[in-house]
């Protein structure tokens, strides 16, 4: 039975069950629903849970869990011969399952009888052209070895198929029997449907956190293996980034490359924070009804522009006119990819970022702070000075933390605004280039992974993981110590 | 009714603080206040009761023009303080809330330590020339708001930790410390034991002294112990206003007879 019918049987008899366990619970009460422990419809949705629950969860497992099984069963009657003909024992593995599923494909397109394809035989048919005629190609000829291990493969998938049917229906209809016999009015079928939801809610932040730690293991571990080749104090004090491809003289230090991310980020910010939190007050504290429904979703367009969009814009537009009217006539530089090009965008980019949320935490200030310095004699900039911003000021420390950290995650602008020589250079108007960068850079075409020269993009992704991680625990730190103090 | 105004009005005008005529509010199509006539004398306390709803908190917030930050509020009429049109386009209403203080119904400190927030008017206004004498404000206000004992050693912790009712002394002292002329008091005593409703009513009595006071109140009782005079309101209109004596004892409005005793509201 395809997957597909299995899940709409499971999930009817979860209606089903949700029907007749309301039903039952209020039979049980003698229809007076105020007799019961909990509502009627927790009650249907217990049986509901039982029934869905349980079976889903082994269709899952059991969906995760048969082909390695299969293929374990399979794979032992491949003999060593074959495998070395074909060169390894995957190669050998990926000509049974081609096989296996062009049977398949023959039978369901009516080329094949399923009784044929069972019956057939290298010997009396070439099945390669056979199964060519389908649209399944194979790369050579099918031998009767590969042919007997594809039959039993698929003889052991129908096996398990039926067998999961079967198992996860019964499971299904256990549950739902189950939970049923236990509906009484007396049962606590509101704690147990809400323990339920909260065992979700428990698996949804448990999967977030989950990913977190295999990022950074997977991190981790490749930035161990580069260590291994590369030293560390090299990578971290490095003033020199010169990676060669053909010797091992390649220079690996992180400096430069820190440096740029770090000055073309505080640049960005220092445009994007000023602009972006002047908007926000505006908007939050003084414009009108009708200039803020216009001014807002025009700047928050800002937002959605893409980034390489903004590249370009650094790129045809903005480095030009520096370079025009400011490094070259103060004698700064001819380069027109610059940390000033790529700062300024990037800071453009920001800008909304930081007033829309900006705006919104001014806007949840209570009114009736604003009214108690109004009536104290306050005026309105007085007010948003001493009382609006301190009061807003964790969120707002959020905002610009939240802006930081695109800012040092940000490639795009940088490789079209900046370029990407790395170099360790206070001349704003000098080509530089940032971390993420060159993580790109060294990834990018014909890449060996055990070489230094791209494993060191794992250690480039840690140092910055690293540093958002204590960018967002130093706003923490900052958030509660105001709290400490004020709220 | 309007007889006994008129007669009274004529003994007081000399020092009338403000008066208020034909006074409307509206917040968009819903009426809040209609047709109000009220004088406010000076160096007397004036206590505003009525049911739950029927605009004292609106009336009160017109005086010192509070409704303008309330986008569909409209205040129509003419409020005049010592003789000067308030809602007059000339008149800056920051410095009318200098002069004319608020506390408000609900208890709302500042996100700041009990000391900022007592210093903030002073500070605003520029009250002291030097930080002793800010803490003697600070002081002196938390004092005649009944706050002081229990805050003087916390000063620096957030007002926003205290309880319902120090938090309700705190915006008292807070109104107190700016020195205004005219001090309104929404319900200053809602939140507060009787121990504590007792100094401020204190309080409030010793401002009589040096300013007027506008008090709004749900018990019958604090009306006749603090003011001089009472409006009762009702539903938007003003039924009476006159000595608060006059009010209690031999109130001219059936109205205002089964409000006082317990017959509406
Ligand atoms: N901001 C507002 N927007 C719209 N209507 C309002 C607003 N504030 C008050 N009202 C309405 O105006 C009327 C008077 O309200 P007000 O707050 O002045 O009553 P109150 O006499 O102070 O009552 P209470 O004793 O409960 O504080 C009420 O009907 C109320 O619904
Ligand atoms: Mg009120």
């Amino acid at each position: 039975m395809p997957l597909l019918w299995i899940l709409v049987i499971v999930l009817c008899l979860g209606v089903a069950g949700y029907v007749l366990g309301r039903q039952r619970a209020m039979a049980s009460a003698g229809g007076d629903r105020r007799i019961l422990h909990s509502l009627p419809s927790y009650y249907g949705a217990n049986v509901s849970i039982f029934t869905i629950v349980p079976a889903l969860l082994v269709l899952t497992i059991w969906l995760f869990v048969q082909p390695v099984v299969i293929e374990r069963q399979v794979t032992s009657m491949i003999t060593d011969t074959a495998i070395e003909d074909a060169g390894s024992r995957g190669l050998v593995m990926t000509d049974v399952r081609r096989v296996a599923e062009g049977l398949d494909v023959a039978i369901e397109q009516g080329a094949l009888t399923s009784e044929e394809a069972r019956n057939i035989r290298t010997e009396f048919t070439n099945v390669r052209s056979r199964l060519g005629e389908v649209g399944v190609a194979l790369g050579s000829e099918v031998t009767p070895e590969v042919l007997d291990a594809a039959q039993r493969y698929r003889e052991l998938n129908r096996i398990g198929n039926q067998m999961m049917t079967v198992v996860v229906l019964i499971l299904a209809a256990l549950g739902l029997g189950y939970a049923y016999a236990r509906t009484h009015q007396e049962f606590r079928a509101r704690n147990t449907v809400e323990y339920a939801i909260l065992t979700i809610l428990v698996l949804a932040s448990t999967i977030a956190i989950l990913t977190t730690v295999g990022i950074v293991l997977s991190m981790l571990f490749e930035t161990f293996n580069f260590f291994q080749l590369y030293p560390a104090q090299d990578f971290f004090f490095g003033t020199e980034w010169a990676p060669t491809f053909e010797s091992d003289a390649s220079e690996l230090g992180l400096l430069p490359l820190l440096w740029g991310t770090m000055y073309v980020s505080v640049i960005a910010l220092l445009v994007a924070v000023p602009i972006g939190l002047f908007a926000a007050i505006y908007m939050a504290e003084y414009a009108s009804a009708r200039v803020r429904s216009i001014a807002k979703p025009l700047i928050e367009i800002l937002a959605g522009i893409p980034t390489i969009v903004y590249g370009l814009f650094a790129l045809i537009t903005v480095g030009p006119l520096l370079r025009d009217y400011f490094a070259e006539p103060l004698g700064l530089g001819t380069s027109s990819s610059s940390v000033m090009t790529a700062g300024i965008v990037m800071g453009i980019m920001l800008i909304p970022f930081v007033s829309s949320l900006s705006d919104d935490i001014i806007n949840a200030v209570p009114q009736s702070l604003r009214d108690g310095s109004f009536g104290l004699g306050a005026t309105h900039s007085e007010t948003v000075k001493q009382v609006i911003l301190p009061a807003a000021l964790p969120g707002i420390v959020g905002a610009v933390l939240l802006a930081a950290s695109r800012a040092i995650g940000e490639t795009m602008i940088v490789v079209l605004g900046a370029g990407a020589a790395a170099r360790l250079d206070l001349n704003p108007f000098e080509a530089m280039t940032t971390v993420t960068v060159k993580i790109v850079g060294q990834l990018t075409g014909d890449t060996d992974f055990s070489s230094p020269e791209a494993l060191v993009a794992f250690a480039l992704g840690l140092t910055l993981f690293v540093i958002t991680l204590g960018l967002n625990v130093m706003a923490l730190y900052i958030v509660r110590r105001y709290r400490e103090q004020y709220e | 009714m309007n007889d006994m105004r008129a007669v009274e009005r004529d003994v007081d005008t000399n020092d009338l603080k403000i008066t208020a005529r034909g006074v409307d509010v509206f917040y968009g199509d819903t009426h809040a206040i209609k047709d109000v006539d009220v004088d406010i004398v000076d160096n007397t306390v004036t206590a505003f009761i009525g049911p739950s709803g029927c605009g004292k908190s609106t009336f009160l917030r017109c005086l010192n023009r509070m409704n303008d930050t309330i986008d569909v509020a409209r205040v129509e009429g003419s409020i005049m303080l010592d003789g000067e049109d308030i809602y007059d386009p000339k008149v800056d209403p920051v410095q009318l809330r200098a002069k004319v203080g608020m506390v408000f119904q609900k208890p709302n400190p500042f996100p700041k330590s009990i000391y900022d927030n007592v210093a903030y008017g002073p500070r605003i206004h520029g009250l002291a020339k030097d930080k002793a004498a800010l803490d003697e404000i600070v002081e002196k206000s938390l004092r005649r708001a009944a706050l002081w004992d229990e805050a003087k050693d916390r000063l620096d912790q957030p007002g926003t930790g205290l309880s319902g009712g120090q938090q309700q002394r705190l915006c008292i002292a807070r109104a107190v410390a700016t020195n205004p002329e005219v001090l309104l008091m929404d319900e200053p005593c809602s939140a507060l034991d009787p121990i504590a409703t007792a100094q401020i009513e204190e309080l409030i009595d010793e401002l009589r002294s040096r300013y007027s006071v506008v008090i709004v109140t749900h018990s019958m009782q604090q009306a006749a112990r603090v003011s001089q005079k009472t409006a009762f309101f009702h539903l938007g209109e003003l039924v009476e206003f006159g000595e608060t004596g006059h009010i209690f004892t031999n109130p001219s409005d059936p109205r205002t007879e089964s409000y006082i005793t317990g017959r509406i509201g």
